[in-house]
């Protein structure tokens, strides 16, 4: 088992933390609904998104349920001033279809400028932004198990996942085949898998590809055999 | 009357008083003193820029060499006073321009500088050296393009923490190839590569430099190349510390540490490979501070590091350090005096590394010299706290943030009251306080009681009533800076200690129940202080006056009222007989 996933099995499920999602989202197919299905995606996906968003919008949920081992009592909540100063609203959470709420805890609404951490810091330590000159790309290594020598790509020369998977197949010679939600690429014979900002080891096809792109550090097509640990139920 | 020496010899003997308050206190024995003083004062230190107007400061301090200054306050940093708030520094530089041809130094921390601001430095100072802009903003590597082009003399160019529009690196190829001064470069800040060759060539040609800190897009590759251009270094910082792992790539950046024999303080560490960590063990004997709040290194490397540096009396580093690390620490670093820990993931409410109030009272125990504590955890106990008082009652600045806010006690469930009062009562010394975690009325009380050296305390979801506040007001006899968020404090304890905001710098309070009518109240008793009302939902008017206001800023000024202000801050009157409803928002123009 990878660290990523035994990383997971050891905090608590955040998958009640949402945010404001840019439009892509709602639309994207590969986007993973329910909470029964993948612990791993809904964990990646929640604080993929909250990494993404400058400010979190929580909505309330009244279900005390919890995954993963006992933490302290989240029943302290922050004043209501915070509901004032938090300017965005989660009106737009409220109605999505993504909220499948039946073994979150109650999220907690963000505080403005709490913990007193500069988002300058914040930033620095987890964006992993390339130099932002017009017209650089976007190159990652792409490794195949087995392969004698990498490849390397520009992500911004694709546009979905679709292409991307395309070019792969064509360049290494090898089939990966379709990607589903529940069951990862099982059924072919490689899967595609990439290194996140945070160093984890990510299925590649569940997050959104705008957020794909921009947290992909590289690319490694694994064997169907050893790729089951990431895209399997826990 | 006779004089006993002549101006020059008084001059001389001043001329050894450093700091400002000496410099303050000769001023007011007498008349002559005052004019000798304010003709010979080089360094003029204004700790909010609003306190004070540029005429005033060139009026009776014609000669000055050295301009530091502060804008916005301190709760800028984590988003609590919104965009447009001000700080602007381009009157004070206008201003300057006019009037102090020598100026040499600039030293700049939250406020809002434009490139027109940098090119006005650039021409008018002929002998202009040192530049630092600390958590600044509104200027683009243009600006900073003009400063390298001009300054013939620059020693200092330190952006520390800025946020600066990054256009280009090739601000940096603006360095005449003659200049040879720089004695310091902190360009950490900046996102774009510069041109390297132009780096290596600078780096080359400045005998004297002493510290230099690279941004991220610097390759560790290329990192030898500096060190052997610079073996006379006492500060790096790298770029990102990674590549692909070869040992050649290795052993050229070990032998180039190894090289630079005077290196006390290492920073950067973006992105880090901890293969690559080894390469600066050779340093690592001398290094007094380190800063690896950008490094993801897990305890175990962090552990090697640091019981090499024996010598370290400096460390910022994140939780990953966890508790283990930390009495590692405490075992190796016997010199340490500043420890700041900062949260790898501040916004998950369980804790994702072993970090707890263990290794702090670790190090407290284990390091008789730690004066200086700014740590981030997610439990704290009384006990604990108690225990860390004890063990270091020459504590200078305690900053604790309990992840969680109104976190209790987590063995006894009760408030952390008896915690920090024992911090209070313990270290006599204390200068700055950050407080967290559920706190009562009580502890406000022993602050009052006992934190009578206490300059800057921080308060945020704490307390029960007025009588809190009124505590840190009336007890608090050297308080300076005083920022409070998300408290229930009221109009009661800040009418009753009107006075005492005349013997500060500053007092923020946001998301309080400070009420309009109170502001404008306290503003009509005190005509010395600008009392600043600021609320994002319109027009206090539009409001009731005893709906607490957003966020409110009071400050003592013999400037008057702001000018600047954007669209919804308001200087409430000082005019009792104004009419009802009158409120001066000032020109938004600057």
């Amino acid at each position: 088992m990878n660290s990523a996933v035994m990383k997971f099995m050891y905090t608590q499920n955040k998958a009640h933390r949402y945010c404001l999602t840019p439009p892509s989202y709602k639309t994207c197919p590969q986007f993973s609904h329910s909470l029964t299905t993948n612990f791993l995606q809904i964990y990646v996906i929640s604080r993929k998104m909250e990494r993404s968003c400058s400010a979190p919008a929580f909505e309330k949920d009244d279900l005390n349920l919890r995954l993963g081992l006992p933490g302290r009592d989240e029943s302290e909540q922050p004043s209501s001033s915070c509901a004032k100063t938090n300017k965005r609203s989660s009106s737009e959470m409220d109605t999505s279809p993504h909220n499948n709420q039946s073994a979150a805890p109650p999220p907690k609404a963000q505080v403005v400028g709490w913990p007193p951490v500069r988002s300058y810091r914040k930033n620095a330590l987890q964006a992993q932004k390339q130099p932002e000159s017009e017209g650089s790309g976007m190159f990652v290594k792409v490794s195949m198990d087995g392969a004698p020598y990498l490849r390397k790509i520009d992500l911004k020369f694709y546009n979905n996942y679709l292409d991307l998977l395309k070019a792969l197949e064509g360049m290494f010679k090898c089939t990966i085949g379709v990607y589903s939600e529940r069951e990862g690429y099982n059924g072919s014979e490689f899967a595609p898998t990439y290194e996140d900002k945070d160093g984890d080891w990510m299925l590649a096809g569940d997050v959104p590809w705008e957020m794909f792109i921009t947290s992909c550090k590289r690319l490694r097509i694994m064997k169907a055999s050893e790729a089951k640990g990431l895209g399997g139920c826990l | 009357m006779a004089y006993s020496f002549p101006e020059e010899v008084l001059e001389h003997v001043f001329s050894f008083l450093s700091s400002d308050r000496d410099r303050n206190a000769v001023a007011l024995v007498c008349r002559s003193w005052y004019e000798i003083e304010r003709w010979c004062r080089r360094r003029v230190f204004v700790g909010n820029c609003y306190a004070v107007s540029p005429e005033i400061m060139i009026r009776r301090f014609p000669e000055v060499r050295v301009v530091e200054m502060k804008g916005k306050p301190h709760f800028a940093d984590f988003n609590l006073v919104p965009e447009g708030w001000g700080g602007y520094v381009q009157p004070w530089i206008r201003a300057m321009a006019a009037s102090y041809p020598s100026l040499e130094e600039i030293r700049l921390k939250r406020m809002v500088v434009t490139d027109e601001s940098l090119e006005l430095i650039a021409r008018s100072f002929k002998n202009f050296k040192v530049l630092v802009l600390s958590s600044c903003e509104g200027f683009t590597t243009d600006g900073l393009a003009s400063i390298a082009a001009n300054c013939r003399n620059l020693r200092e160019l330190d952006l520390r923490e800025s946020e600066v529009e990054d256009l280009s690196g090739h601000w940096l190829s603006h360095f005449p190839d003659n200049c040879t001064s720089l004695v310091s470069l902190n360009m950490s800040c900046l996102g774009s590569e510069v041109s390297f060759s132009a780096l290596e060539r600078l780096v080359g040609r400045c005998p004297n430099l002493r510290t230099l800190q690279l941004n991220r897009a610097v390759p560790l590759e290329k990192l030898p190349n500096l060190l052997h251009r610079a073996p006379q270094l006492v500060e790096f910082g790298t770029g990102a510390y990674s590549a692909e792992i070869r040992p050649d790539i290795y052993s050229n950046l070990a032998e180039a540490f190894s090289v630079c024999k005077q290196l006390k303080g290492l920073s950067g560490f973006w992105d880090v490979v901890p293969a690559y960590l080894p390469a600066i063990y050779s340093v690592c004997a001398g290094i007094t501070s380190l800063d690896l709040i950008y490094a993801a290194i897990q305890s175990p490397d962090l552990v090697k590091i640091i019981s090499l540096c024996r010598h370290l009396q400096c460390l910022w580093v994140l939780d990953y350090i966890e508790d283990a690390g930390l009495e590692a620490l405490a075992a190796s670093c016997k010199d340490l005096q500043e420890l700041r820990v900062f949260p790898s993931d501040p916004f998950e409410a369980e804790a994702n590394v072993a970090l707890t109030e263990q290794g702090l009272v670790s190090v407290s125990e284990g390091c008789p010299k730690l004066q200086s504590v700014l740590y981030f955890c997610r439990q704290m106990s009384n006990a604990a706290l108690i225990t860390i008082a004890r063990n270091r009652p020459e504590m200078v600045r305690f900053r604790l943030c309990i992840i969680e806010p109104r976190a209790p006690d987590y063995l006894t469930l009760e408030p952390l009251d008896t915690g920090f009062g024992a911090i209070v009562e313990n270290c006599k010394e204390l200068r700055r306080l950050s407080m967290s975690g559920l706190l009562t009325d009580r502890v406000f009380e022993y602050i009052g009681k006992h934190a009578k050296k206490l300059e800057m305390l921080s308060i945020a979801f704490a307390g029960e009533s007025d009588l809190g506040l009124h505590h840190v007001l009336s007890g608090c006899d050297s308080l300076r800076k005083l920022e409070i968020r998300d408290c229930p404090f009221g109009d009661k304890a800040l009418l009753a200690n009107a006075a005492k905001l005349e013997t500060m710098r500053s007092l923020w309070m946001s998301s309080c129940s400070v009420s309009y009518g109170a502001c404008k109240l306290l503003a009509q008793r005190m005509p010395r202080l600008n009392v600043e009302v600021i609320d994002e939902r319109g027009h206090p008017n539009s409001r009731p006056e005893t709906c607490p206001v957003e966020k409110l800023y009071i400050y003592r000024t013999v400037a008057g009222r702001r000018v600047d202000m954007p669209d919804f801050i308001w200087t409430m009157d000082k005019d009792a007989g104004s009419p009802e409803g009158f409120l001066s928002n000032g020109a938004v123009e600057q």
